[in-house]
Protein backbone atom coordinates (compact mmCIF):
# COMPACT_ATOMS: atom_id res chain seq x y z
CA UNK A 1 0.00 0.00 0.00
CA UNK A 2 1.43 3.31 -1.12
CA UNK A 3 1.40 6.24 1.35
CA UNK A 4 -1.36 7.98 2.44
CA UNK A 5 -2.14 11.49 1.31
CA UNK A 6 -3.48 12.37 4.80
CA UNK A 7 -3.51 10.65 7.90
CA UNK A 8 -4.51 10.82 11.60
CA UNK A 9 -4.61 8.71 14.69
CA UNK A 10 -7.07 8.62 17.67
CA UNK A 11 -6.64 7.01 21.03
CA UNK A 12 -9.55 6.40 23.38
CA UNK A 13 -10.74 4.39 26.28
CA UNK A 14 -13.02 1.19 25.79
CA UNK A 15 -15.97 3.19 26.97
CA UNK A 16 -19.27 2.20 25.27
CA UNK A 17 -19.80 6.32 25.02
CA UNK A 18 -16.87 6.58 22.97
CA UNK A 19 -18.99 4.43 20.02
CA UNK A 20 -20.41 7.69 18.96
CA UNK A 21 -17.43 9.08 19.30
CA UNK A 22 -15.35 6.99 16.99
CA UNK A 23 -17.63 7.08 14.11
CA UNK A 24 -18.45 10.64 14.09
CA UNK A 25 -14.54 11.73 14.05
CA UNK A 26 -13.43 9.21 11.63
CA UNK A 27 -16.20 10.18 9.01
CA UNK A 28 -15.61 13.81 9.77
CA UNK A 29 -12.31 13.19 8.86
CA UNK A 30 -12.95 10.64 5.77
CA UNK A 31 -14.89 13.46 4.50
CA UNK A 32 -12.55 15.65 3.04
CA UNK A 33 -12.42 13.09 0.48
CA UNK A 34 -15.28 13.90 -1.96
CA UNK A 35 -17.99 11.11 -1.57
CA UNK A 36 -21.71 10.45 -1.06
CA UNK A 37 -23.39 10.76 1.91
CA UNK A 38 -24.21 6.86 1.36
CA UNK A 39 -20.37 5.87 1.29
CA UNK A 40 -19.90 7.80 4.49
CA UNK A 41 -22.54 6.75 6.24
CA UNK A 42 -20.86 3.21 5.51
CA UNK A 43 -17.39 3.71 7.16
CA UNK A 44 -19.79 5.18 10.22
CA UNK A 45 -21.82 2.07 9.97
CA UNK A 46 -18.58 0.24 9.76
CA UNK A 47 -16.37 1.45 12.49
CA UNK A 48 -19.00 1.57 15.09
CA UNK A 49 -19.17 -2.15 14.84
CA UNK A 50 -15.39 -2.68 14.65
CA UNK A 51 -15.03 -0.27 17.81
CA UNK A 52 -18.32 -1.85 19.50
CA UNK A 53 -16.26 -5.46 19.28
CA UNK A 54 -13.40 -3.87 20.73
CA UNK A 55 -15.17 -2.58 23.41
CA UNK A 56 -17.71 -5.41 24.64
CA UNK A 57 -15.16 -8.49 23.39
CA UNK A 58 -11.57 -6.86 23.33
CA UNK A 59 -12.01 -5.40 26.79
CA UNK A 60 -14.24 -7.62 28.08
CA UNK A 61 -14.30 -6.92 31.46
CA UNK A 62 -11.67 -4.26 31.56
CA UNK A 63 -11.38 -0.71 30.05
CA UNK A 64 -8.58 -0.42 27.89
CA UNK A 65 -6.82 1.72 24.99
CA UNK A 66 -8.59 2.12 21.33
CA UNK A 67 -6.55 2.69 18.38
CA UNK A 68 -7.44 4.18 15.01
CA UNK A 69 -5.74 4.97 12.34
CA UNK A 70 -7.29 6.67 9.55
CA UNK A 71 -5.61 6.87 6.05
CA UNK A 72 -6.91 8.95 3.02
CA UNK A 73 -4.93 7.59 -0.08
CA UNK A 74 -4.80 8.79 -4.04
CA UNK A 75 -6.65 6.07 -5.08
CA UNK A 76 -10.08 7.26 -3.57
CA UNK A 77 -9.15 4.69 -0.65
CA UNK A 78 -9.95 4.84 2.77
CA UNK A 79 -8.29 2.86 5.37
CA UNK A 80 -9.57 2.58 8.90
CA UNK A 81 -7.27 0.25 11.10
CA UNK A 82 -8.99 -0.24 14.55
CA UNK A 83 -6.76 -1.99 16.92
CA UNK A 84 -7.60 -3.22 20.81
CA UNK A 85 -4.75 -4.72 23.26
CA UNK A 86 -7.95 -7.07 24.44
CA UNK A 87 -8.27 -10.80 25.08
CA UNK A 88 -7.87 -11.44 21.32
CA UNK A 89 -9.98 -13.76 19.26
CA UNK A 90 -9.33 -17.47 19.22
CA UNK A 91 -10.86 -18.82 16.03
CA UNK A 92 -11.45 -15.99 13.81
CA UNK A 93 -13.55 -18.13 11.51
CA UNK A 94 -16.15 -18.83 13.84
CA UNK A 95 -16.28 -14.96 15.37
CA UNK A 96 -16.58 -14.17 11.66
CA UNK A 97 -19.65 -16.65 10.89
CA UNK A 98 -22.92 -14.43 10.95
CA UNK A 99 -25.04 -14.98 13.81
CA UNK A 100 -22.59 -16.20 15.87
CA UNK A 101 -22.12 -14.18 19.11
CA UNK A 102 -19.74 -15.56 21.79
CA UNK A 103 -22.06 -13.35 24.48
CA UNK A 104 -25.70 -14.15 23.37
CA UNK A 105 -28.54 -11.60 25.41
CA UNK A 106 -29.40 -9.08 22.92
CA UNK A 107 -26.34 -9.29 20.51
CA UNK A 108 -26.91 -10.54 17.00
CA UNK A 109 -23.56 -11.62 16.37
CA UNK A 110 -24.01 -9.82 12.73
CA UNK A 111 -20.65 -6.90 13.76
CA UNK A 112 -18.48 -8.62 11.39
CA UNK A 113 -21.53 -9.14 8.33
CA UNK A 114 -22.11 -5.57 8.55
CA UNK A 115 -18.34 -4.67 8.30
CA UNK A 116 -17.97 -6.73 5.36
CA UNK A 117 -21.90 -5.17 3.75
CA UNK A 118 -20.52 -1.62 4.18
CA UNK A 119 -16.71 -2.15 2.89
CA UNK A 120 -14.79 -3.41 0.11
CA UNK A 121 -12.21 -4.74 1.90
CA UNK A 122 -12.02 -6.20 5.89
CA UNK A 123 -8.90 -7.78 6.99
CA UNK A 124 -9.39 -9.18 10.95
CA UNK A 125 -6.00 -10.17 12.71
CA UNK A 126 -6.09 -11.17 16.17
CA UNK A 127 -3.37 -12.87 18.46
CA UNK A 128 -5.13 -14.69 21.53
CA UNK A 129 -4.30 -12.68 25.13
CA UNK A 130 -2.77 -9.67 22.90
CA UNK A 131 -5.12 -8.03 20.67
CA UNK A 132 -6.85 -7.59 17.90
CA UNK A 133 -6.86 -5.49 14.62
CA UNK A 134 -9.26 -4.63 12.01
CA UNK A 135 -8.56 -3.03 9.05
CA UNK A 136 -11.42 -1.79 6.71
CA UNK A 137 -11.17 -0.41 3.08
CA UNK A 138 -13.62 1.49 1.44
CA UNK A 139 -13.34 2.86 -2.82
CA UNK A 140 -15.25 5.73 -2.49
CA UNK A 141 -16.50 7.80 -5.71
CA UNK A 142 -15.57 11.10 -6.03
CA UNK A 143 -18.65 13.40 -6.55
CA UNK A 144 -19.51 15.59 -9.90
CA UNK B 1 -34.75 8.33 26.80
CA UNK B 2 -35.33 8.82 23.16
CA UNK B 3 -38.04 7.21 22.76
CA UNK B 4 -42.00 7.91 22.62
CA UNK B 5 -44.58 4.97 23.68
CA UNK B 6 -48.21 4.78 22.95
CA UNK B 7 -50.56 2.02 24.28
CA UNK B 8 -53.83 1.97 21.70
CA UNK B 9 -56.07 -0.82 22.11
CA UNK B 10 -54.03 -4.10 21.71
CA UNK B 11 -51.09 -2.25 20.09
CA UNK B 12 -47.94 -0.67 21.90
CA UNK B 13 -46.38 1.66 19.35
CA UNK B 14 -42.43 2.59 20.34
CA UNK B 15 -41.33 5.86 18.19
CA UNK B 16 -37.35 5.01 18.46
CA UNK B 17 -35.37 8.08 18.14
CA UNK B 18 -31.40 9.37 17.69
CA UNK B 19 -28.98 6.69 17.43
CA UNK B 20 -29.08 3.31 18.52
CA UNK B 21 -25.34 1.77 19.35
CA UNK B 22 -24.35 -0.99 21.72
CA UNK B 23 -23.93 2.15 24.32
CA UNK B 24 -27.81 3.59 23.74
CA UNK B 25 -29.67 0.15 22.84
CA UNK B 26 -29.49 -0.89 26.40
CA UNK B 27 -31.80 1.88 28.21
CA UNK B 28 -33.80 1.51 25.51
CA UNK B 29 -34.40 -2.20 25.64
CA UNK B 30 -35.22 -1.73 29.40
CA UNK B 31 -37.62 0.91 28.78
CA UNK B 32 -39.40 -1.55 26.00
CA UNK B 33 -39.22 -4.44 28.21
CA UNK B 34 -40.72 -2.52 31.07
CA UNK B 35 -43.79 -1.63 28.82
CA UNK B 36 -43.82 -5.20 27.28
CA UNK B 37 -44.67 -6.83 30.81
CA UNK B 38 -46.67 -3.97 32.65
CA UNK B 39 -49.24 -3.85 29.10
CA UNK B 40 -48.13 -7.58 27.37
CA UNK B 41 -49.51 -6.01 23.66
CA UNK B 42 -50.91 -8.03 20.80
CA UNK B 43 -48.85 -6.02 18.78
CA UNK B 44 -45.17 -3.99 19.11
CA UNK B 45 -44.65 -1.37 16.64
CA UNK B 46 -41.01 -0.18 16.59
CA UNK B 47 -41.07 2.91 14.28
CA UNK B 48 -37.07 3.95 13.06
CA UNK B 49 -38.68 7.19 10.97
CA UNK B 50 -36.67 9.58 13.39
CA UNK B 51 -33.42 7.04 14.15
CA UNK B 52 -30.40 9.28 13.04
CA UNK B 53 -27.97 6.29 13.05
CA UNK B 54 -28.12 2.01 13.47
CA UNK B 55 -25.52 -0.55 13.21
CA UNK B 56 -25.75 -4.05 14.14
CA UNK B 57 -26.80 -3.57 17.89
CA UNK B 58 -30.52 -2.42 16.12
CA UNK B 59 -31.04 -5.70 14.98
CA UNK B 60 -30.18 -7.16 18.55
CA UNK B 61 -32.74 -5.04 20.08
CA UNK B 62 -35.61 -6.43 17.97
CA UNK B 63 -34.86 -9.51 18.02
CA UNK B 64 -34.71 -9.66 22.16
CA UNK B 65 -37.96 -7.93 21.90
CA UNK B 66 -39.17 -10.63 19.23
CA UNK B 67 -37.85 -13.30 21.72
CA UNK B 68 -39.71 -11.15 25.01
CA UNK B 69 -43.23 -10.21 23.42
CA UNK B 70 -43.25 -14.47 21.53
CA UNK B 71 -43.37 -15.94 24.81
CA UNK B 72 -46.59 -15.15 25.13
CA UNK B 73 -47.80 -14.84 21.22
CA UNK B 74 -47.19 -11.14 20.33
CA UNK B 75 -46.71 -9.93 16.87
CA UNK B 76 -43.75 -7.65 15.84
CA UNK B 77 -44.23 -4.83 13.47
CA UNK B 78 -41.15 -2.38 12.05
CA UNK B 79 -41.74 1.03 10.22
CA UNK B 80 -39.86 3.88 8.84
CA UNK B 81 -36.91 1.70 7.99
CA UNK B 82 -35.10 3.65 5.56
CA UNK B 83 -33.47 1.25 2.68
CA UNK B 84 -29.91 1.81 5.23
CA UNK B 85 -31.85 0.16 7.89
CA UNK B 86 -33.37 -2.18 5.87
CA UNK B 87 -30.21 -3.66 4.86
CA UNK B 88 -28.84 -3.95 8.09
CA UNK B 89 -32.07 -5.77 9.24
CA UNK B 90 -32.40 -7.84 6.51
CA UNK B 91 -28.64 -9.18 7.11
CA UNK B 92 -30.75 -11.40 10.44
CA UNK B 93 -33.47 -13.28 8.57
CA UNK B 94 -36.23 -10.06 10.27
CA UNK B 95 -38.42 -10.14 7.16
CA UNK B 96 -39.04 -13.95 8.26
CA UNK B 97 -40.58 -12.97 11.47
CA UNK B 98 -41.32 -9.13 12.08
CA UNK B 99 -43.98 -7.69 9.48
CA UNK B 100 -42.43 -4.63 8.15
CA UNK B 101 -44.67 -1.72 7.16
CA UNK B 102 -43.76 0.39 4.12
CA UNK B 103 -42.50 4.08 4.85
CA UNK B 104 -41.27 6.74 2.51
CA UNK B 105 -37.77 4.50 2.18
CA UNK B 106 -36.58 6.68 -0.92
CA UNK B 107 -36.91 10.24 1.09
CA UNK B 108 -34.91 8.14 3.70
CA UNK B 109 -32.23 6.21 1.78
CA UNK B 110 -29.62 8.26 2.63
CA UNK B 111 -29.69 8.18 6.57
Amino acid sequence: MQKPQNEMKLIFKSLSINEGFARVAVSAFAAQKDMTIEELNDIKTAVSEAVTNSIVHGYKNSIGDIYITCGIYNNNTIRIKIRDKGCGIEDIEKAMEPMYSSLGGDRAGLGFSVMECFTDRLKVSSKPGKGTTVILEKKVSIKC
Amino acid sequence: MPLTMKKQGDRLSVLLRGDIDHHSALPLRNAIDEAISRTRPKTLRLDFSEVTFMDSSGIGLVLGRYRNISTYGGALELSGLSLRYLKIMRLSGIEKIAKIRGGDESAKATK
